[in-house]
């Protein structure tokens, strides 16, 4: 069994306490190593600034500057035959330097080789879209939006994708707790009745095994309802599904009668 | 003239039978409740069995409806997430009285196993809950049994309009 730790606040360091195994290092080779990237990172060099370069798992992972993420993706796509893009996204550093860190993961489907375009952002920085580009960079960049709060220039529709547009906060941040702030955790109620009614619905409950029986405000045990809020019934009655009597015209099962079957018909 | 003295009121004395409003009523009720069509996740494919063939909804009159307006029953089955929460409240809101609501799988009744931000902890926190369906994803033969165990609740229930405020409301 693990060893007992005191939970109370775990969500407000959520960096990397030992809850979480971080992997190793993947070894970093050369870009020499590999005769089709070296000749693309030349291209690269030639007409950018790179400031770092190097394969991981058979991948190549180039880092840019911010400012120039636009014309090294238009330059792959059209120089170089990156054809697609499979995703991107942003990596959340604000903790340890303040900084996201975003990439852009594509793939060349004529040299079969993936490339991963990378650089740092201020937590406040904007950067350009490259959805004129890729089409499917449209709903990637509207979730780096949703989920990071990274806003990003020139696109044609920056809403958010996956939370409703009034939601507090982006959550895939690593500030923002499990659980959700409190503005999540009253969102529906606000939304729905109002935020005089907080007090009268009352905090989640998050305790999914808590069945209090004394508990006639939230719960009525079947066949045992009381009026809201009075003391429970101890009252006892059977819980069958049909009285005694049988319901008129509707097939009372006798007990007796039926029969078990010892597989599938 | 009969020779042999008749009660009338016991079986087959007379093609009569007696009972009372709310009983005759809610009898009626009990058996045509028509749900609506609203699954929201993988216990939906479960409401979805039990509606077809094999284990056969309509035998209790129980026939799906794609309109909260010709609905009684609303069956929440599946994850009820915040951004949705507003359009089930309304959906519930838009739905005629005498209504009833069972709450299908963890996920409805208490936000199961997704104990995070984006679900609500419970569709009981935004709307009054009649059955607390467990499992995940229950059986057709669990929403069939919740089923009748709402069509007995219906037929203890008073037929007057005049309801007495459910839970949360």
């Amino acid at each position: 069994m693990r060893a007992y730790q005191n939970k109370k606040n775990v969500q407000k360091k959520p960096y990397y306490t030992d809850r979480f195994w971080v992997a190793p290092q993947i070894p970093k080779e050369d870009v020499s190593s590999d005769e089709i990237f070296a000749k693309d990172l030349e291209a690269l060099k030639e007409n950018f600034d790179i400031k770092e370069a190097y394969i991981q798992r058979g991948q190549l992972v180039v880092y840019i500057g911010a400012n120039e993420n636009v014309e090294v993706i238009t330059f792959l796509k059209n120089q170089l035959d990156y054809n697609f893009l499979n995703e991107l996204s942003a990596i959340d550093w604000l903790e340890k330097s303040g900084e996201f860190e975003i990439f852009y993961q594509l793939l060349s489907t004529t040299k079969l080789k993936r490339i991963r375009i990378k650089f740092f952002i201020k937590q406040k920085e904007e950067i350009r879209t490259v959805s004129t580009i890729y089409k499917s960079a449209d709903w990637g960049e509207r979730e780096m939006y949703d989920m990071f709060g990274v806003i990003i220039t020139g696109h044609h529709y920056m809403k958010r994708i996956l939370m409703p547009e009034d939601w507090h906060d982006h959550p895939l941040k690593k500030s923002y707790p499990l659980h959700g702030d409190e503005e999540a955790s009253w969102y529906e109620i606000d939304k729905i009745f109002g935020k005089d009614y907080r007090a009268v619905i009352g905090p989640e409950n998050r305790d999914s095994s808590r069945v209090d029986e004394n508990d006639t405000y939230n719960f009525a045990r079947i066949h045992h309802e009381v009026p809201f809020g009075d003391k429970p019934s101890k009252e006892i009655v059977h819980t069958d599904y049909q009285e005694e009597g049988g319901v008129f015209l509707v097939k009372s099962l006798k007990k007796a009668d039926s029969k078990i079957l010892k597989e599938r018909p | 003239m009969a020779q042999h003295k008749i009660n009338y009121l016991s079986e087959a004395g007379l093609p009569v039978a007696l009972t009372t409003v709310d009983k005759l009523v809610q009898w009626g009720r009990s058996n045509s409740l028509w749900p609506m069509t609203y699954g929201l996740a993988c216990c939906a494919i479960e409401m979805m069995a039990t509606g077809a063939s094999r284990y056969d909804f309509d035998r209790f009159g129980t026939i799906f409806r794609a309109s909260p307006r010709q609905s009684d029953v609303l069956i929440i089955a599946g994850t009820l997430t915040k951004k949705h929460s507003p359009f089930m409240r309304r959906l519930y809101d838009q739905m005629t009285e005498p209504k009833w609501v069972i709450s299908m799988g963890s996920c409805a009744n208490t936000g199961g196993m997704f104990n995070t931000y984006a679900t609500v902890q419970g569709a009981d926190r935004i709307i009054p809950v009649d059955i607390y369906l467990p499992g995940c994803a229950p059986r057709p033969e669990t929403l069939q049994y919740a089923l009748m165990l709402l069509q007995k609740k219906v037929r203890k229930e008073k037929a007057s309009r005049k309801l007495k405020p459910k839970r949360l409301v």
